[in-house]
């Protein structure tokens, strides 16, 4: 039994294991998963000395309650989050982007994200964990990786395999930035929708629905209206697809998202914007624009240098 | 053969093989898939067959558009080994406590329950793809006479091993899922074992399934 652990006061609402997430599986029906914000958890990891590619915990609005046993640790915290460290006699208020040295008996508080979804605890050290696919990023539709491919429970115990030697404390000073235009590429079935349609998908506002999850997020507001088919013959799916359902509204779909659907591409987001994208919470306005493969490309590469240069100076 | 190339967002690939849905067409999206996937291009991630399509997804770390777009119409699909397909016997209970659309499709169908039975039971399927869940095959083609809609709202919850049919296609819900299929049927088999990751299916896309009915005796007892 290892004798450094984590215990679960309070599992939060949707917290899990997150990892670098699983390739090759989409003709078997098997999404990528993984950190919904993959910058946030490499800087997650990278401050706590990690791997790249190690195992965090990932939370969405209220995140856990955790008491830690065991001999001296680091962490941090990414995203936008209010959290709280107690030690024996003092508590203090957390930063995201700096990691503290926890020991035996501290808790961490993970209030909640603010005006964000998702953010990340990264431990100096190596959960135990199974791996499914090499990773053991949960998948809890399809019940899928570690902790038996579900959420994180009250009361669990987490063990880590080992710790690192190296306990640098590191900080940076990264903003969380929100853009006002989500970037999107023309979908294969763009000619399904009316002119009409089409106007107001590029220049009419969105909110993300509260039905949206690590599989989808759900869109409202001005119906498009589709004057070819509602239905396609099922194909694959990628995640940033917009589909557009008979009703009208746009679903995105994410990282835990169906391998295949039968709904209209209207478009699909720029790799660039997904990471603020997933961060949108329910309530959040959304304007779509449109931009060409070859833009795309170039800032995604520019989007890619900055998060490399990033965790270069951590 | 790939009619078109054309680029789905900045990620993948979306090969086009034509509109209609029949095993010629789908083969040759077998074909391709397989091909590619025993070739392991550097930066391809993922490829997902579907009826008449095949969607690439690469790392755009690593590769983009062009480059992937450029191997995939210089290869020879033709040198890949046939189709390695297996037949299988998929038993299923077809008793009131599963089939719950029974009554829906006798309205629909203008069938008898036997009837729709007689139609669906000891006949060959063709599993097109998989996916949408995990291990979900999607097995054609039903009789004509056989094709009804999705329901109108959906089920939020479709028990596991449910066989159901919509259109010209029946599969079976791997686990529990929402879905809004016809569910005539429930098999007490595993269709997809996350336990085994080197073959979690057991119905792969080219396999040929066969549905034998099974008393609810039969059922009950299928795992002891």
């Amino acid at each position: 039994m290892s004798s450094n652990y984590l215990e679960i006061i309070r599992p939060g609402i949707n917290t899990t294991f997150q990892d670098k997430g699983r390739d090759h599986l989409y003709h078997i029906g098997i999404p990528f998963s993984g950190a919904m914000d993959n910058r946030n958890y490499l800087i997650a990891n990278k401050l706590v000395n990690n791997n790249l590619d190690s195992a965090v915990i990932e939370f969405a609005y209220q995140g856990p309650h955790i008491k830690y046993s065991g001999e001296k640790i680091n962490c941090a915290i990414t995203g936008d989050v209010i959290f709280s460290i107690k030690k024996k006699d003092t508590e203090i208020e957390g930063k995201c982007y700096e990691s503290y040295q926890i020991e035996n008996g501290d808790e961490i508080n993970i209030i909640s994200t603010n005006k964000s979804v998702y953010g990340y605890l990264a431990l100096g050290g190596e959960f135990d964990l199974k791996f499914q696919w090499n990773s053991c990023s949960i998948n809890t539709k399809a019940n899928i990786g570690s902790n038996d491919g579900k959420k994180l429970d009250v009361g669990q115990r987490i063990n880590l395999k080992k710790i690192n030697s190296n306990k640098d404390i590191k900080k940076t000073n990264y903003i969380n930035t929100k853009i006002e235009n989500i970037r999107v590429i023309k979908g294969t079935n763009f000619d399904y929708f009316s002119e009409e349609g089409k106007k107001i998908f590029y220049e009419k506002e969105f909110t993300v629905s509260k039905l949206s999850d690590r599989m989808g997020m759900r869109l409202e507001g001005p119906k498009i209206d589709n004057i070819v088919n509602t239905n396609i013959k099922s194909e694959g799916l990628i995640k940033g697809v917009i589909q557009v359902p008979a009703d009208g509204n746009p679903i995105i779909m994410l990282s835990d998202h169906g391998t295949i659907g039968g709904y209209p591409k209207i478009g699909v987001v720029a790799s660039v914007d997904y990471d603020r994208l997933v961060q949108m919470s329910p309530g959040s306005k959304i304007k779509f624009k449109e931009i060409n493969l070859s833009d795309a490309e170039t800032l995604f590469k520019l989007y890619e240098m900055e998060t490399q240069n990033l965790l270069s100076q951590i | 053969m790939i009619k078109n190339i054309s680029n789905l967002g900045d990620a993948a690939l979306y090969c086009d093989f034509g509109n209609e849905v029949n095993k010629s067409i789908n083969s040759q999206v077998i074909k391709y898939f397989k091909t590619i996937k025993e070739k392991k291009f550097e930066g391809i991630n993922n490829l997902t067959p579907s009826y008449n399509k095949l969607i690439i997804s690469y790392d755009l770390k690593k590769t983009n558009f062009k480059e992937v777009k450029n191997y995939v119409e210089n290869i020879n699909a033709q040198d890949s080994k046939d189709i390695n397909s297996k037949k299988l016997e998929i038993p299923v209970c077809c008793h009131e406590n599963f089939s719950m659309d029974i009554k829906r499709l006798e309205e629909i169908l203008k069938l008898s329950r036997e009837k729709i039975l007689e139609n669906f039971l000891n006949k060959e399927y063709f599993c097109y793809m998989t996916g949408f869940i995990a291990g979900m095959p999607f097995l054609g083609d039903l009789d004509e006479n056989m094709r009804a809609q999705r329901l109108e709202t959906p089920r939020v919850k479709v028990p596991k091993g449910s066989v159901a049919l919509t259109e010209q296609f029946a599969n079976i819900y791997t686990f529990e899922s929402p879905g809004g299929w016809n569910i005539l049927g429930n098999t007490p088999l595993d269709v997809f074992d996350s336990s085994k990751e080197d073959k979690p299916n057991l119905i792969n896309p080219g396999d040929t399934v066969i549905f034998k009915e099974i008393t609810i005796d039969q059922y009950k007892n299928y795992n002891e």
